[in-house]
């Protein structure tokens, strides 16, 4: 997105009068990616900004490619009976379709935000590492290569569930080590990827950027960064038992040798119930930038949003046994956990009320950042709700592993957190290029997201508490007329999203120029301190903060 | 603002879209928990609806601010924006208030947690064992202990494929006889374990789901208050063909209860098979086919072909067409690490008909096998 050539003849903010433009060298020699153009200037790049775009892009792709198997899902279960694929390829569908949308598409999302907009929003010239934010990146596309090869293997890519729960994860073919090395390669960038925030955010900010004068979406992602290290590691030795077990006669997760299937689960759930909230909390972080910008009014609560943000972090890993109410815990545990869970409400429930009040006698407009904000608002509350009626045991335990649950992080993970990224790239995209985006067009795209979203994922709540169990490639008869509607939804949002391609690439290229500060109310260093679009080194001299 | 035409544009679109699906299928539709056919299904029930209450009007409320201030607090009604932040009172009410309700919601909450995990005292207890891709029902305990069967989907592979209409009760059906008989307002007592992979046992009617997890014994139970047939689905994936295990519990009379006890007893003395019969070829075979179609079809395929390389083609393989030794051991063991488990359950006259049977089809001509042959090799 920063490759184009800059249309704007602007004053400088912060008096350096060397070219900014984007394919030339600067007067003091370091060009893009250490002078070398073309593909090698990608492959090379120490620049944050080209970092964050380099995300971003991956990331999009991968939404295409999970997307694609999404719709593939919704294709065989638009009718009862098999038509398309038969039920070793489904599953394998609704594996790699989880993983490569959470570890593919969303996580990569938020950390090319968190590239591009850290540094600029703390007056810091880069990220502290530079080396090591270009390799962050660089492994991903090796963990995606081997999560889609995993597909083409004997055996196929393996059918057990982004969870891959022991033991069936040692019946899979080969694709199941593909599948657990891209899981090695891709927690080792997070790892660095959130090293490098956690350090930038703590040493390079600018002089009078304390702490608590930092913008909310730094917060949120010096906390995730935190997050990020403590999780991955348990994954990964979740996954590193799951390879012994499968190739080194380990018996960690079969009874037969000493072990405990259910011994992985709660592995995993430590792992994957933080990693909920390393996705929810930079999405929170970019709605907390989006709404006072078009409220025209500073966020109502800043100091009990930190809080909040914290709160749900610690409390995020006591959490992670409710995944597993039917595996037979003690009734201490279930209480336990259901207690805890709930308590998570309580700062979810002021984070959402601090939104609100914000809104509340602001000066709103809703152009599309703040259209997708409002559609996070409504929608991942009501996601945030039904997790409250499946933290209630005796009703988890009748729809734990049924559409219900499916419809519920689809609630959180889509209108959640992707519509968080669609306010976030709508919000920056005159930031990162210069141009504007056609505003039009960006409302149909979040007309059309928001319509069939809901038609794909309402719906299933119905199926959920009828009965329908998920990761079925077939179903009962009674279930029919829902999942037909899920399915025309799912192929209609899957299209929708080739809009957003055509809105980025259209302001890319002939999008009118952009003023420094676009949305009137947005008050962070990016606008108030950086010409538009911004130039490739920026920060070079500190900005001081009164 | 997009114009308002536009959206209704969209929406009107999305609804014919909705309703062309809607007319489409030909049963009602189902949009709640199904009718509780058991007092603590009936308890979820309410619970769900409380909570469900609770939901909406907190949501209401919430969001009904959110509009308003989106009509109400325009720019383009020429709204001037406010600069108040932070307010610790209000800050305080809501982050107390909601802490109470939830507090004042967990206690009738944990009183149904506390009776959903007490198995004791049981009528009847039967143990499931889940089997990819079958239920292993084995009564151990009070009238009827020592009724054993294998139940697997009685839907055929015809109606599956779309070859055949799809019957009433598609992939909700076992094998007739193969459902889990039961007496009204007897508490009965269900263990659960696996031979292979984690499975959950689940019958949403009666309100209970529990794991089945290899190697381990797990409880639940249930009381059911009404007569009926019960249909539920493994809950937990567990392989290839997850979406079709059904589960099929039947509730009846005292009466009809014992008659069921009695007949199946005086079954399963006809039926056992006597080991040191001696078969001919075609009768084995036919018997065989049987046995294929409801244990091995659904990875080996009805040609023989499997779907490889996951699941190996019987057409020509090595083991069905080699040393018989060979072949009844697989069967008999299984291959550890693969999804070929083993069938011992099967009594020897079903293992020796099944191996014949593959052993005389498609390209195969590999002779016949006793069922003396496979007992000599059970250990």
């Amino acid at each position: 997105m920063s490759s184009v050539p800059h249309a704007h003849d602007h004053d400088h903010a912060h008096g350096h009068d060397h070219a900014h433009g984007h394919g030339h060298d600067h007067d003091h020699g370091h060009g893009h990616g250490g002078g070398y153009g073309g593909i090698m200037r990608w492959i090379t790049t120490t620049n944050h900004k080209d970092i964050g775009t380099l995300y971003l892009w991956f990331s999009f792709t991968m939404f295409m490619v999970g997307g694609v198997m999404a719709m593939a899902i919704r294709l065989e279960l638009f009718s009862p009976g098999l038509q398309f694929f038969n039920p070793d390829l489904f599953n394998q569908f609704t594996t790699m379709h989880g993983l490569i949308m959470v570890f593919g598409a969303i996580m990569p999302a938020f950390v090319g935000f968190a590239n591009w907009q850290i540094p600029m929003m703390i007056g810091a010239p880069d990220m502290a590492f530079a080396r090591l934010n270009n390799w962050s990146f660089w492994l991903l596309p090796f963990a995606a290569s081997l999560l889609v090869l995993s597909f083409f293997t004997p055996g196929g890519a393996p059918g057990v569930g982004w969870t891959m729960y022991a033991p069936l994860t040692v019946q899979m073919g080969m694709g199941m080590d593909l599948t657990i090395f891209a899981v090695h390669i891709l927690g080792m960038s997070s790892i660095l990827g959130s090293i490098n925030i956690i350090t930038t955010i703590l040493n390079m900010r600018a002089p009078g950027m304390t702490l608590m004068r930092m913008p909310l979406f730094v917060w949120t992602w010096l906390i995730t960064a935190y997050l990020l290290v403590a999780a991955m590691p348990v994954l990964a030795g979740a996954v590193t038992m799951t390879l012994t077990d499968r190739h080194f006669g380990t018996t960690f997760f079969n009874a037969a040798g000493g072990g405990d299937p259910v011994l992985y689960q709660h592995i995993f759930w430590f792992f994957g119930h933080p990693e909920v909230y390393i996705i929810a909390l930079p999405a929170f972080g970019v709605i907390s930038q989006v709404i006072p910008a078009f409220s025209r009014k500073p966020l109502f609560g800043y100091a009990s949003m930190v809080y909040a943000t914290s709160a749900i972090a610690i409390i995020s890993f006591i959490v992670w046994a409710h995944h597993m109410y039917t595996v037979g815990m003690p009734v201490t545990g279930q209480l336990f956990f259901m207690y805890a869970t709930m308590i998570i409400a309580v700062p979810t429930g002021v984070k959402v009320f601090n939104w609100v009040a914000t809104m509340w006698k602001g000066s709103l407009t809703f152009e599309t950042p703040m259209l997708f904000a409002l559609g996070f608002l409504f929608l991942f509350t009501l996601g945030g709700f039904t997790g409250l009626v499946l933290s209630i045991v005796p009703v988890d335990i009748q729809l734990q592993d049924t559409y219900y649950v499916v419809a519920h992080f689809h609630y959180v993970m889509v209108a959640g957190a992707l519509f968080s990224a669609f306010a976030g790239i709508y919000f920056w995209l005159p930031k990162w290029t210069g141009k504007m985006y056609d505003e039009t067009l960006g409302k149909w795209h979040f007309w059309l997201t928001l319509i069939f979203f809901n038609m794909i994922f309402f719906v299933q709540h119905f199926l959920g508490l009828a009965g329908m169990p998920r990761r079925i490639p077939d179903y009962p008869l009674m279930f029919e007329t829902w999942n037909k509607i899920s399915s025309i939804g799912a192929f209609g949002f899957g299209l929708s999203q080739l809009l957003l391609l055509y809105v980025v690439l259209k302001c890319i290229r002939s999008g009118e120029p952009a003023p420094q500060k676009p949305w009137e109310g947005a008050d962070s260093l990016e606008w108030t301190h950086l010409p538009t679009p911004v130039p490739y080194h920026t920060f070079e001299t500190q900005p001081v903060l009164k | 603002m997009m114009s308002s035409q536009s959206v209704r544009r969209i929406f009107l679109l999305a609804c014919a879209l909705a309703a062309a699906a809607a007319c489409g299928a030909a049963q009602a539709l189902e949009w709640n928990l199904q009718p509780a056919a058991s007092a603590m299904a009936a308890e979820i029930h309410d619970l769900h609806e409380y909570v469900m209450i609770l939901v909406v009007v907190i949501f209401v409320g919430v969001f009904g601010f959110m509009f308003y201030a989106c009509y109400a607090h325009r720019k383009s009604k020429g709204h001037v924006a406010a600069q108040f932040h932070e307010n610790t009172t209000v800050e305080i009410i809501w982050t107390v208030i909601p802490a109470i309700i939830l507090v004042a919601f967990a206690w009738p909450v944990t009183k149904v947690v506390i009776a959903q995990k007490d198995a004791s005292a049981a009528d009847i207890t039967i143990k499931a064992t889940g089997i990819q891709w079958k239920w292993d029902y084995e009564y151990i305990k009070g009238e009827g202990e020592g009724i054993h069967f294998v139940s697997t989907l009685g839907t055929p592979r015809d109606q599956i494929e779309d070859r055949a209409p799809k019957g009433e009760h598609y992939l909700l059906e076992v094998e007739p006889g193969t459902e889990v008989w039961v007496p009204i307002g007897k508490k009965v007592r269900i263990l659960t374990t696996a031979a292979d992979v984690v499975h959950a046992w689940w019958v949403p009617a009666l309100g209970l789901k529990q794991d089945a997890i290899p190697g381990f014994i797990r409880d639940t139970w249930f009381r059911a208050d009404k007569v009926g047939t019960y249909r539920g689905q493994c809950a937990e994936l567990c392989g290839k063909e997850h979406g079709f295990m059904p589960i099929v519990v039947k509730v009846v009379s005292q009466e009809d209860y014992s008659k069921w006890v009695g007949d199946r007893k005086k079954a399963m003395l006809a039926a056992a098979d006597d080991p040191s019969k001696t078969w001919t070829l075609p009768d084995l075979v036919a018997r065989g086919e049987k046995v294929y179609a409801a244990n091995c079809v659904a990875c080996h395929q009805a040609n023989g072909k499997g779907t490889p390389p996951a699941f190996p083609p019987l057409d020509g393989s090595k083991i069905a067409t080699g040393a018989k030794a060979g072949h009844i051991d697989m069967v008999l063991n299984g291959k550890p690490n693969t999804a070929m488990q083993s069938f011992k359950q099967l009594n020897d006259t079903e293992i020796a008909a099944v191996i014949t049977y593959e052993r005389n089809s498609w390209s195969n001509k590999a002779g016949e096998v006793q069922p003396a042959e496979v007992k000599a090799r059970r250990k």
